[in-house]
């Protein structure tokens, strides 16, 4: 039998848990940014070894399960000599992880554009930085938009795999629940129904960003 | 690193790895089956069979694997489904990527020129046969290459079974690094085994999208 109040009571514990899963995915797509402009920058250099080096990086983020990625920085950390709490080895996966598909993302803004632009800046006597921060980066980063609101919110699904270390999330928390309550069916609904909700409001400001920075 | 762990415990990976890919290829097969009948009852279906059905898409969509994989296998029995680890992974993987699916399944049947239709109307077939002989053959070969995409998306999904004790290679892993405390060489080990494993069947796949879509490259 369905419980109502069991269900609407696993709400608040797993509301205070969504602070954990807002922390490892909205870190962990901040530095994702960071880590993949680097990597967009690399791959896009004229130096072979440099595209190598993206190439690399991106093909094992996105060929091994997060899962699997997760476990290994868990405990690969404490074997290279730094003993860190499970929270930073979820960041740390998840924003390795979001860095290879944010390359790609923004690999594929740049070259989008039309050559056009970068050559009209050129011809009006812009040097190449005043045209990268004036003319490609703005309406590339305007273009990525979207894909960027969805790499979120697939960050905020995966971020329920950090559970499995022992960071204290959505999912995590709606174990607990569901173990003192012996009722998992509410606490597991519970869970989806809190996710669905973020995903949603993620979803609605995309919608958002991309009406105000349409090009 | 000891090596020898792997000749031990080699055997219980290979058989984890055989079943990763049959979880793979089931959940793949079923979940775009599912998809393909939601895509065609999304088409011909009224409002209120489209709306539940976007309902549905959303819902699986916004949810995490995990998440659903938990109501399914600890929530079920409440309901009276009680289902093996097995089984409900499949089921799982099933209903996870039934959505994709759908959605690729959808875009593809839009890209199906409107006069293939409309001829097929006009020389008088039925609505079944201009699905069976239009829209599936011309809208099956645009859609390869993102049905490809996905199920190289689901590889990397069937992992997260082990965590409901399904016991594929991530769960045999596992079970070897507890019994031999080889936490980083097991994960590790895994890691390279799937980068290999994905790169292989995305070149496959790549393979194979060429030589459906060969009549699609105008020749110069």
């Amino acid at each position: 039998m369905f419980s109502l109040s069991t269900f609407l009571d696993a709400f608040w514990p797993l509301t205070m848990a969504a602070r954990y899963t807002l922390l490892v995915s909205g870190l962990g797509i901040a530095l994702g940014l960071v880590i993949g402009a680097f990597v967009c920058v690399l791959a896009l250099s004229k130096s072979r070894a440099a595209r190598i080096a993206a190439a690399v990086w991106v093909s094992y983020l996105r060929g091994v399960p997060m899962l699997v990625q997760l476990l290994v920085v868990f405990f690969l950390l404490p074997v290279i000599g730094i003993d860190v709490p499970a929270i930073v080895a979820a960041v740390v996966t998840t924003a390795i992880v979001a860095s290879a598909y944010i390359s790609e993302i923004w690999r594929g803004a740049i070259t989008a554009l039309p050559r056009g632009q970068a050559e009209a800046a050129i011809a009006i006597g812009m040097r190449p930085r005043d045209s990268w921060i004036r003319i490609i980066l703005p309406q590339a980063v305007a273009l990525s938009i979207p894909q960027l609101i969805n790499e979120l919110i697939l960050l905020v699904k995966a971020s329920s795999l950090v559970s499995v270390v022992g960071v204290m999330e959505i999912t995590r928390a709606s174990q607990a629940q569901a173990g003192v309550t012996f009722r998992p069916l509410e606490a597991y609904l519970a869970a989806a129904c809190l996710y669905l909700a973020i995903n949603l409001c993620l979803a609605a400001l995309g919608r958002w960003l991309e009406h105000r920075m349409a090009v | 690193m000891d090596l020898s762990i792997f000749t031990e415990y080699g055997p219980r990976l290979l058989a984890g790895f055989r079943l990763t890919i049959i979880c793979w290829l089931l959940g793949t097969v079923f979940g775009a089956a599912l998809g393909l009948l939601i895509a065609v009852a999304q088409r011909y279906g009224g409002r209120t069979v489209r709306w539940a059905l976007q309902t549905y898409i959303e819902l699986i969509r916004g949810t995490p694997f995990l998440v659903q994989l938990f109501l399914l296998y600890y929530g079920g029995p409440m309901i009276g489904l009680r289902l093996d680890p097995m089984p409900a992974g499949l089921l799982g993987l099933t209903i996870y990527g039934s959505p994709y699916f759908a959605e690729i399944f959808r875009s593809a049947f839009r890209a199906v020129p409107l006069g293939l239709i409309e001829a097929g109307r006009a020389i008088g077939m039925t609505e079944l046969a201009i699905v069976r002989r239009i829209l599936l053959p011309v809208g099956l070969v645009s859609a390869v290459p993102a049905l490809v995409n996905f199920s190289i998306i689901l590889t990397k999904e069937t992992v997260i079974l082990s965590i409901i004790t399904v016991p594929e290679v991530m769960y045999q892993t596992q079970y070897m690094a507890t019994m031999t405390f080889t936490f980083l060489e097991g994960y590790f080990t895994l890691a390279l085994f799937f980068w290999a494993f994905v790169e292989v069947i995305s070149r496959l796949g790549r393979r194979l999208e060429r030589r459906i879509t060969r009549h699609l490259i105008e020749r110069t």
